[in-house]
């Protein structure tokens, strides 16, 4: 019978499954600080080891301050932020790991750009991790999926997870994208298409020629926000584009294993005639560059649209979401988007944070200075590899030259956890995935872009349309 | 973890859809290493009239009379009335340890996010679903009754309101067995080791480069 992709990576993983429900095999482990602790307790009050050492991969990366590195740990102004980072590097020494990279270290950062960086995320593989956007990993026709610190437990103690079988939805995508409009701008349009929800169950696939022709980059930008339209995993079938990218890398196989490794994944695709639960298709030619304006991704508009209205609301439950997000975003329905004003921007996050972001937001940086009203444009390289390539082409300059900070890697204000947020009431023009109340600050309000939209906003000083200037 | 099997519940209304994780509990408090203690801090932003952090007495805080949480009537809810799509956002299961520390055992809602939902089942909560038409019909029936309570069996499924009125609900079976018996999932799966080990060597040959 005709397999979908997902049907075909989870199968392949099932140890047992009774009544529906599985124990599926786990090959990549990724961990960060802030989900792991009370998990690693778990092990040790338990008196139980990981299952297998070499599936786990760990990094420091949302607590961790963007600056002031050259005063160490110390430089971390909160104790309590400093102390999870030291326990983390305090469990990996007691329990082990494939490899860490702690805070500092050249190779550390935000742990969803790490893993596929090193080639720790590989196709055909079941990834966990302890954070919603592993769905990022899919990009690699991989099943990765966040779980929560209990399931991060029982995965280090059994290798295992239980789950049971998703829905699948295949999300196609046709046409050919306008200069200017990216991966994020097609995650967007399509969670404004589906809603927060209409993911809910599902595991989507994304196919059509746009994702045929997108980057690993940006496969990676459309899995990482497969979270957001409420699916737990996005994934996208392998070809060569992938398997280019994961040659030569740290952890990818090498000499005789990488043939075979070709030859199985070539095969990671859905079959001709699979059939999928849902199916949802959208026309690039009709997809804008997208902003975000309320308090959930699903509250989104085309750079040429305004914030919507009441009459435009599906239901009693969207007017009352909406009217909230009207007072708490500080805006009036009917409002031009372009005439948005903002104060901060913010480049960076698993969801846009990696090399082609970068060179993306420079080139509309290139040779212009951010407008005067915008208080602080902050851009942070999703690792320390990403910095280190950006640096060697030159983008640090150009931003720091157009007036922006240039930051360590980590998650810094994609959800402000560390000393990088917006203060209350300070609107943001931020490449990040989450634009709910209170994410990147309390009372702060974010609007979710592309790089090159952000880059552009920074300049205007508002919100506008990227198109013009590419 | 504690059994689950019925629950005799007061009933406390929060009337928004896509209550995200963000909302249930503010980042500022994930910076814990422990498990316990978030209860304080649930709902956090839309509680107090201040900036929450962690380590603040939070008895001193200014109380947002506002929000439904802090109306007298509903002090001692262990049951959560909520709209569609609850716990989206990020994968924290420091959400249902705020849930469960501030008192709540059972989340009724026309849907959930799938990790919070899972998420639940971890630390002996019920998350129930229920049609949006029958949740709006309790949501009228608790503003208009002051006192309001659930009664909640998870053997016979159902959810019995004050007047008699009785709604079942679907639960997975794994699930309602491990809830039903306070379960430990990691103790479960240990008895399938060797089931374990032996597709971890199928594996390895199969696909070598994933073990290096
Ligand atoms: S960058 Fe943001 S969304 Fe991504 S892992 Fe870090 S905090 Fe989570």
């Amino acid at each position: 019978m005709a397999k979908t992709l997902y049907d075909k990576l989870f199968d392949s993983h099932v140890v047992t499954e009774e009544n529906g429900t599985a124990l599926i095999y786990i090959d990549r482990h990724l961990v960060h600080e802030v989900t792991s602790p009370q998990a690693f307790e778990g092990l040790r009050l338990a008196g139980r080891k990981p299952w297998r050492i070499s599936s786990i991969v760990a990094t420091a990366d949302h607590n961790t301050p963007t600056n002031g590195w050259d005063k160490g740990l110390s430089g971390i102004a909160d104790p309590v932020a400093r102390l999870q980072i030291e326990t983390l590097s305090d469990n990996i020494r007691e329990f082990g790991a494939k490899a860490y990279f702690p805070f500092m270290d050249s190779r550390q950062g935000i742990v969803h750009v790490v893993g596929p960086e090193q080639g720790a995320t590989l196709p055909g593989m079941t990834v966990v991790c302890g954070d919603s956007h592993t769905s990022t990993h899919g990009a690699f026709g991989a099943l990765a999926h966040g779980i929560g610190t209990s399931e991060v437990e029982h995965v280090m103690a059994t290798q295992c997870l239980v789950q049971k079988k998703s829905k699948t939805m295949q999300v196609v995508v046709n046409g050919t994208l306008e200069k200017g409009v990216t991966a994020k701008d097609v995650a967007l349009a399509i969670i404004g298409k589906t809603g927060t929800a209409g993911g809910n169950g599902y595991a989507i696939e994304f196919a059509g020629s746009v994702i045929r022709n997108m980057s690993m980059e940006g496969r990676m930008t459309l899995c990482n926000m497969a979270i957001e339209a409420g699916a737990r995993a996005g994934i996208v079938a392998v070809d060569d584009t992938t398997i280019n990218y994961v040659k030569g890398r740290p952890f990818s196989p090498k000499a005789e294993q990488w043939d075979a490794a070709v030859a199985y994944w070539n095969t990671l695709h859905s079959d001709e005639g699979a059939k999928f639960d849902a199916i949802v298709t959208l026309d690039a030619e009709e997809i804008q560059p997208q902003v975000t304006w309320g308090t959930s991704p699903e509250m989104v508009v085309g750079i040429d649209g305004k914030v919507p209205s009441l009459e435009m609301a599906k239901n009693e439950v969207q007017r009352g979401d909406w009217e909230r997000a009207y007072a708490y975003m500080g805006l009036t329905p009917n409002t031009p988007i372009s005439d948005i004003q903002i104060d901060k921007v913010f480049i960076g996050s698993c969801t846009n944070s990696r090399i082609e972001d970068l060179r993306a937001a420079a080139a509309i940086a290139k040779g212009k200075h951010i407008a005067p009203n915008v208080k602080l444009a902050l851009v942070v390289p999703g690792s320390g590899l990403v910095k280190a390539q950006a640096e060697q082409e030159g983008l640090d300059k150009i931003f720091t030259e157009a007036g922006f900070e240039w930051r360590e890697p980590g998650c810094s204000m994609c959800l402000a956890m560390n000393a990088d947020r917006l203060a209350s009431g300070e609107r943001c023009a931020s490449t990040s995935n989450r634009n709910f109340e209170g994410r990147q600050g309390q009372g702060g309000r974010t609007h979710l872009v592309s790089p090159e939209m952000a880059a552009a906003a920074a300049v205007a000083g508002h919100f506008v349309d990227v198109r013009q200037f590419v | 973890m504690e059994p689950f099997v019925k629950l005799e519940g007061l009933v406390a209304p929060l009337d928004r859809a896509n209550v995200d994780t963000d909302a249930i509990i503010p980042k500022q408090f994930l910076k814990s290493i422990k498990r316990s203690g978030f209860g304080p801090n649930a709902f956090d932003e839309w509680r107090y009239l201040d900036q929450g952090e962690p380590g603040v007495d939070n008895s001193k805080r200014p109380i947002n009379p506002d929000f439904v949480l802090n109306q007298s009537r509903y002090q001692g809810a262990s049951v959560l009335l909520t709209r569609e799509n609850f716990g989206c956002g990020s994968s924290r299961e420091h959400a249902p340890w705020a849930l469960e520390d501030y008192g709540f055992k059972v989340i009724v809602a026309p849907s959930f996010a799938d990790i919070f939902f899972n998420n639940c089942f971890k630390n002996g909560m019920l998350p129930i679903v229920l049609s949006a038409d029958v949740v709006d019909g309790l949501f009228n029936q608790v503003a208009a009754t002051e006192g309001y309570k659930l009664n909640v069996d998870l053997g016979a499924q159902t959810i019995t309101t004050p007047t008699g009125e009785v709604h079942s609900f679907e639960v997975d079976a794994f699930r309602k067995h491990c809830l039903l018996n306070g379960l430990d999932d990691i103790g479960l799966t240990m008895q399938q080791q060797d089931k374990i080990k032996a597709f971890e060597l199928n594996h390895q040959q199969t696909q070598p480069w994933l073990f290096n």
